[in-house]
């Protein structure tokens, strides 16, 4: 053994589904190690079992064949050892932003004098100070999507999965929130696992990203991304990013080909 | 200026109806004695609530509010025990499978039975008391609210459902926490029709299964004649619904603000 156990491990997942008479594989075969404290994208098309693969990790879904593992235990419901902020911000509408950040941990049991701080701090690091007390239907989507990241930070979750959390925001929010995730995740340092099909995205968080072919979902490669930290936006203009960037252009490309001969072959 | 215009709006088709009527009976457009005036029903009803000062005759005099009281209270009780019964109820049968597969389909097979078609049912088996009359008050209210509070629990944003159980909700939780006020506006339009059912019930139970009340009092004028007894009935019934309904409204504002700052935003 060479110390650390993953923080995340997929053993040869399946997942299909049935459609009337007719079975969809939407994954196949997908074996992960995600260490501890990394943070990882899952980089793929629309349509290619990116999102399915998360909700088995979250434990909304078990695989058809395989394993999955946090921390070495086997995964079979939802718990909040495994955060999820997903693509729409769904948030309580009934709860204030301050009530929605602390359900996990009152959920939890955990005593207010122990919550109340550590919610208020995050509140301030997602930039939502002085928004405590109003509701979510008067945020804007931006403002919502950061009480969605800012609810599992206060459950100081072991593993943050991230459902292409910004997918539904405009292109100069998305950059804000992108630096935000950045300078967020340097305080907290949590095992991440981000979805998107925005290859600049990936490139920019992650340590290393994945990336899934369409129809079936594989993996069809992994690319470590090594730009130093912290990152901010102009890490996106440096050489380094714009060869991965190349390279990762290419594999899509060459997917996006074959699924399309593959479609036209049926 | 939209505003402004409101208000008076609303009053205009019930001014027009209102002097309708005066002139129809005024010119008698209509056999004579068959509907009084507003005029009449007017003094009539007067003489229901605040009584005669002296030696008066009839039977209805001073005992409107007495008979308001008789029909409220029947319709408050029969109204709670039936929210009492069907938003739990409701909430099961939209939450659990098994409730929902062995309760839903009885209450879809009995639901279509008019609840005028229950009263001598009602009667034999409560006779002519006040539990003939809360059992039809109550059943006529427990249809619109289990179904509309099975409605909302199954309306529940599934993605709210897995936010709670990724936090760690267990059932309780995410009954308490995000079911039910996830279904709270269905449960206030299911109370909303439901008051409106109380109040066809009360009226239909006190004219044949008990002797007091508003219905009994409506039946009772028709019999002896007295038209403007029962037009002052239907107008205070309908006083009353008005009032009932506004008093959920208000409720569901209070409890719902979450809501209106949404439609306001």
């Amino acid at each position: 053994m060479n110390g650390g156990q993953a923080a995340l491990e997929l053993r040869g997942v399946w997942k299909e589904f049935v459609k009337g008479d007719r079975r969809v594989e939407a994954v196949q075969g997908i074996d992960l190690d995600i260490p501890p404290h990394s943070f990882t994208a899952i980089l793929g098309p629309s349509g290619c079992g990116k999102s399915t693969l998360l909700n088995m990790v979250a434990g909304f879904d078990a695989p058809t064949r395989g394993e999955v593992r946090a921390n070495g235990a086997p995964v079979s419901s939802p718990s909040p050892k495994r955060a999820v902020v997903f693509q729409e911000p769904a948030l309580f509408p009934w709860y204030s932003v301050y009530e929605n950040v602390v359900f996990g941990p009152k959920t939890q049991g955990r005593s207010a004098q122990t919550y109340r701080p550590l919610a208020e701090r995050i509140i301030e690091q997602v930039g939502l100070k002085g928004f405590a007390s109003h509701y979510p239907a008067e945020l804007s989507g931006g403002m919502k999507q950061r009480v969605g990241i800012a609810r599992v930070l206060a459950m100081q979750p072991e593993l943050l999965l991230m459902d292409e959390p910004f997918g539904s925001l405009d292109a100069q929010t998305r950059t804000l929130m992108q630096e935000l995730l950045l300078a967020v995740w340097e305080r907290h340092q949590q095992t991440v696992l981000f979805i998107t099909h925005d290859i600049e995205e990936a490139l920019l968080l992650a340590d290393t990203v994945y990336v899934m072919t369409a129809r079936p979902g594989r993996i069809k490669k992994r690319i470590a991304v090594e730009l130093a930290r912290p990152r901010t936006i102009e890490a996106t203009t440096s050489p380094v990013f714009n060869a991965l960037k190349r390279e990762v252009l290419a594999l899509i490309r060459e997917e996006s080909v074959r699924a399309d001969a593959e479609t036209a072959l049926e | 200026m939209a505003r402004v215009l409101r208000a008076p709006w609303a009053l205009v088709l019930p001014a027009a109806l209102l002097v309708l009527w005066h002139l129809t009976v005024e010119y008698r457009w209509v056999a004579e004695g068959i509907i009084p005036s507003p005029a009449q029903v007017l003094r009539s009803w007067e003489v229901w609530i605040f009584g005669v000062t002296k030696g008066g005759l009839s039977p209805y005099s001073g005992t409107w509010l007495d008979n308001v009281l008789y029909s409220s209270k029947r319709v408050l009780q029969g109204f709670g025990l039936a929210a009492l019964v069907a938003i739990p109820l409701g909430l099961m049968i939209g939450w659990n499978r098994l409730t929902g597969r062995l309760v839903d389909p009885t209450i879809q097979l009995l639901r279509p039975v008019p609840i005028t078609a229950w009263l001598p049912f009602a009667i034999a088996v409560f006779g002519i008391y006040d539990a003939s009359a809360l059992f039809l008050i109550g059943l006529g209210a427990f249809y619109p609210i289990v179904v509309n509070t099975t409605h909302g629990v199954r309306d529940t944003n599934l993605l709210l459902l897995r936010a709670a159980r990724m936090m760690g909700a267990g059932d309780g939780t995410v009954l308490a926490k995000v079911v039910f006020p996830s279904a709270l506006p269905s449960i206030f339009t299911g109370m909303r029709l439901g008051i409106g059912v109380a109040w066809t019930a009360v009226i239909v139970a006190e004219m044949i299964a008990v002797k007091s009340g508003l219905g009994y009092v409506l039946w009772d004028a028709y019999y002896v004649g007295r038209m403007d007894i029962c037009v002052a009935t239907m107008v205070s019934v309908g006083a009353l619904g008005f009032v009932s309904d506004r008093v959920i409204v208000y409720a569901s504002r209070i409890l719902l603000r979450w809501r209106t700052l949404e439609a306001g935003a």
